[in-house]
């Protein structure tokens, strides 16, 4: 990508204010260490039973998960556009001086290269973690990824497999990335059996996610929030741990309306859940999805077997998103007290200076809520 | 295997413009070596751009591709069978040449009895190697046989060279409950770990920078194998061998690249699939070392093959191989390719120039093959096909649920749902579903 560091140093200033405001506050999983006091989602203060922990953003979030990745498995290697010098996003610095330049190197620029390039790694048993530079960009590598690498093991027979590969690509609006800095393809991947198709809302999600996806024996999709890669900040567990995939979080108990999102989504439902409480006197239950495939179909259903509705929200456009597939789940209709409301990009393109009207930002959703 | 093949091989920016006999001589072509353009650069004025080593010219000239004659085409022996040069006869083995032609005349004879058995509806579907039996044994024959394989799907020679058995190709295109790939795959689409030989997909070209990656990871692993990576020239216009070719050359994968270059793509032409010199003409330009051989002169292809694997396990650099050859048969069974070129053509290389004959007359010569052996040789291996045939088509289907495993390692709670479903539903309408044909399945347990 041409503009990637120009890219690059948009974000960074871009989150400083001066640029635009964000449309959402980050929610962190844990208080900052300086805070020292508990907010309401507490419960997943993970890093208690965690050990130590140290302040981590996103992207150095995710950059430990791959050190912890490289170290504790020999054969894992990191390849993509210009991940030597540590990425246009800084996701890998440092890793190519500690592992090796064997180990974290950069390829010719050529998307359906650099997925072709990790199912042949992974499918002569190397742990393969490749990276496409922007979402937007993975396409050129659609058809490796779901006519090869998604049917690898099926097609086989389980002769061979490609379970050793992941790719990470970071994901979603940033403010200003117009058509193809801004994308949410997640829907795309979810109507390809055989991957995987993962998203964090935080550093600890997308640590323990990130190393569950490596270590993963299928072929896993890993989209970071890029507006998350600074903005966020938590107290991240220093060990290596895991979370589950194919797990949605409960991350707010409610009695009369299910949201469920991902990403940084979650973080503007978050908003919504408080909103309505004060202004509409609704308790809302929020879910992030966490896995887009394969879905967890049950903790949604008994959320809203308990609430009665569901309002889904996401980025990507409307229209097949997937958004469609979990409103169109029927194991709920007797429960279902009004339709369920979907609210999420418009088909369009995604757009740079009308960015603003086109996201499903919070008070669409509180809109949304109401009806 | 002589010196010089090996050190064009390696040298192939040389080898290359020493081949290349000036057609048009102009004037700032004023010498051909490493250097085509004549250079004003002088020791303190060199151009000092990062994205080439090169010179000055004050000349303004472009290269043409058609100044040049092609990459000449490598043979051991002529038509004839007849060594040219004795210095290049590999002097194989006298059990190896039998070896390696009586699996060219087995995978000819398997290739009949199963295009007939596709014309009469016994399979759904096959392709045939006609014509290009040589390329594969006689790369096959100079590999390791641990050296993995990535084909396309006009290849099955390797695996039978490495002992993939004839019940195993059968069991493969009748889908039978033998098939290693559980008959989710078309006919001819096999796949062997034992074999080292990665299981074929319809999508041309996606196999090439897989290849790359797994040569990746083999050189890391230094354990001294290498990846082979077949498709033909038609594939090679993919954006995936263009992907694989500079991966392999920036990331010094111990890769050989094998173009079968038949001449056709399905009904494409290869004027319509390219303008430049073939697919070897490339080769050069993302720096990998390139040759072109002669792929009905099996002696040439194990020559070739040989030096390449040579360089890239020892250089640990990548080889491209083009081997010249012609495809005899249709492009598939669904394919008649008459509609698009001429009996004539067909029977020219199907007489004058087969990769069969021609080594058969080679060992005629070296009196190693006579009549009586090759009447023997051919009711016998008929014979073997004839056998595995019958046995692979009594075997029945795998079991139904086998449709819905292998998609993850696991079985997701979804797809645990979706098999119940289906044997709930056909247990119900079992008069529907060709149950008889396929073995049995675990019975669906209803409250779980």
């Amino acid at each position: 990508c041409l503009s990637s560091k120009i890219f690059h140093h948009l974000v960074k200033n871009g989150l400083k204010g001066h640029r635009c405001s964000s449309h959402f506050t980050f929610i962190p999983d844990t208080v900052s260490a300086s805070e020292g006091e508990s907010n309401q989602t507490s419960k997943f203060f993970l890093s208690h039973h965690l050990g130590d922990t140290a302040r981590m953003n996103l992207f150095q979030a995710v950059t430990n998960a791959l050190d912890l990745a490289l170290t504790s498995d020999p054969s894992a290697v990191i390849f993509g556009e210009d991940v030597s010098f540590g990425g246009v996003f800084r996701c890998t610095v440092g890793l190519q001086e500690k592992h090796g330049k064997d180990r974290v190197f950069n390829t010719p620029l050529c998307e359906q290269g650099i997925v072709g390039f990790g199912i042949g790694l992974a499918t002569a048993g190397t742990t393969a973690i490749a990276e496409i530079q922007f979402a937007d960009y993975i396409f050129p590598g659609f058809d490796q990824i779901t006519n090869e690498a998604a049917k690898y093991r099926y097609r086989s027979g389980n002769s061979y497999n490609c379970g050793g590969l992941t790719i990470r690509t970071p994901t979603g609006a940033v403010g200003h990335g117009a058509l193809y800095h801004s994308q949410s393809p997640e829907s795309f991947f979810s109507h390809i059996p055989g991957i995987k198709v993962v998203i964090p809302r935080g550093p600890i999600k997308a640590k323990g996610l990130l190393l569950s996806c490596i270590r993963d024996k299928n072929p896993c999709i890993f989209l970071e929030p890029k507006i998350l890669y600074r903005s966020a900040v938590e107290q991240v567990p220093v060990k290596d741990f895991m979370h589950e995939l194919g797990k949605a979080d409960i991350l707010i108990e409610g009695d009369n309306v299910t949201m469920v999102a991902w990403g940084t989504q979650v973080h503007v439902m978050h908003e919504v859940c408080q909103l309505a409480q004060d202004k509409l006197n609704v308790s809302c239950e929020l879910i992030d999805l966490c896995t887009i495939l394969p879905w967890d179909k049950q903790t949604v259903i008994n959320s809203v077997k308990k609430t009665g509705r569901l309002l889904i929200a996401h980025e990507a456009p409307l229209t097949s998103g997937f958004g469609a597939e979990i409103a169109a789940t029927n194991e709920c209709f007797l429960h279902l007290e009004a339709p369920i409301q979907r609210v999420a990009g418009y088909d369009t393109p995604f757009p740079l200076i009308f960015e603003p009207f086109y996201i499903p930002d919070k008070w669409r959703c509180l809109d949304a809520v109401k009806k | 295997m002589s010196l010089s093949l090996v050190f064009k091989i390696l040298r192939p920016r040389k080898a290359l413009f020493s081949n290349l006999r000036i057609k048009k001589f102009s004037n700032t072509f004023s010498h051909v070596g490493s250097r085509l353009f004549s250079s004003s650069s002088t020791p303190d004025d060199q151009p000092n751009f990062p994205g080439s080593k090169s010179q000055f010219t004050d000349k303004l000239d472009f290269i043409r591709s058609d100044l040049y004659d092609g990459i000449p085409v490598y043979r051991v022996m002529d038509r004839k069978g007849n060594i040219i040069n004795e210095s290049e006869d590999p002097k194989l083995d006298k059990d190896l040449l039998v070896k390696i032609y009586q699996k060219m005349t087995l995978l000819n004879t398997m290739d009949r009895i199963l295009y007939e058995s596709q014309r009469q509806g016994r399979i759904s579907f096959y392709m045939t190697n006609y014509g290009e039996e040589g390329t594969h044994m006689g790369s096959a024959a100079a590999l390791n046989d641990k050296d993995l394989v990535f084909g396309q799907y006009r290849e099955a020679g390797v695996l039978m060279w490495r002992g993939f058995s004839l019940d195993q190709f059968m069991n493969q295109c009748y889908s039978n409950c033998k098939d290693l790939g559980k008959g989710r795959q078309m006919p001819v689409h096999y796949g062997s770990p034992e074999h080292h030989f990665v299981t074929i997909s319809s999508t041309l070209a996606t196999q090439m920078p897989q290849a790359v990656g797994a040569a990746y990871s083999f050189k890391r692993a230094q354990n001294g194998l290498c990846v082979i990576c077949y498709f033909g020239e038609g594939a090679a216009s993919e954006g995936d061998a263009h992907a694989a070719f500079n991966f392999a050359a920036t990331l010094d994968c111990p890769i050989i690249f094998f173009c079968r270059n038949n001449g056709y793509a399905i009904s494409t032409p290869t004027h319509e699939q390219y303008r430049g010199d073939g697919i070897a003409g490339r080769g050069p330009a993302y720096g990998l070392a390139s040759i072109r051989v002669d792929g009905n002169d099996v002696l040439a292809v194990y020559n070739v093959t040989k030096a390449a694997r040579r360089i890239v396990t020892e250089e640990g650099r990548p080889v491209l191989i083009e081997a010249m050859t012609y495809r005899i048969g249709h492009h598939s069974t669904s394919d008649d390719s008459t509609a698009y070129r001429s009996v004539d053509e067909v029977r020219y290389w199907d007489e004058k120039d087969h990769p069969i004959s021609r080594l058969r007359r080679f060992m005629k010569k070296q009196n190693l093959w006579d009549d009586d052996k090759e009447k023997a040789w051919k009711d016998e291996s008929k014979k073997q096909v004839m056998k595995s045939f019958a046995k692979a088509e009594k075997l029945k289907k795998p079991a139904p649920e086998l449709l819905f495993t292998d998609v993850y390692d696991e079985l997701t709670p979804h797809l645990q749902e979706q098999m119940d479903e289906m044997k709930r539903h056909v247990s119900k309408h079992a008069d529907h579903y060709p149950l008889k044909n396929f073995e049995e399945m675990t019975p669906f347990a209803e409250e779980k």
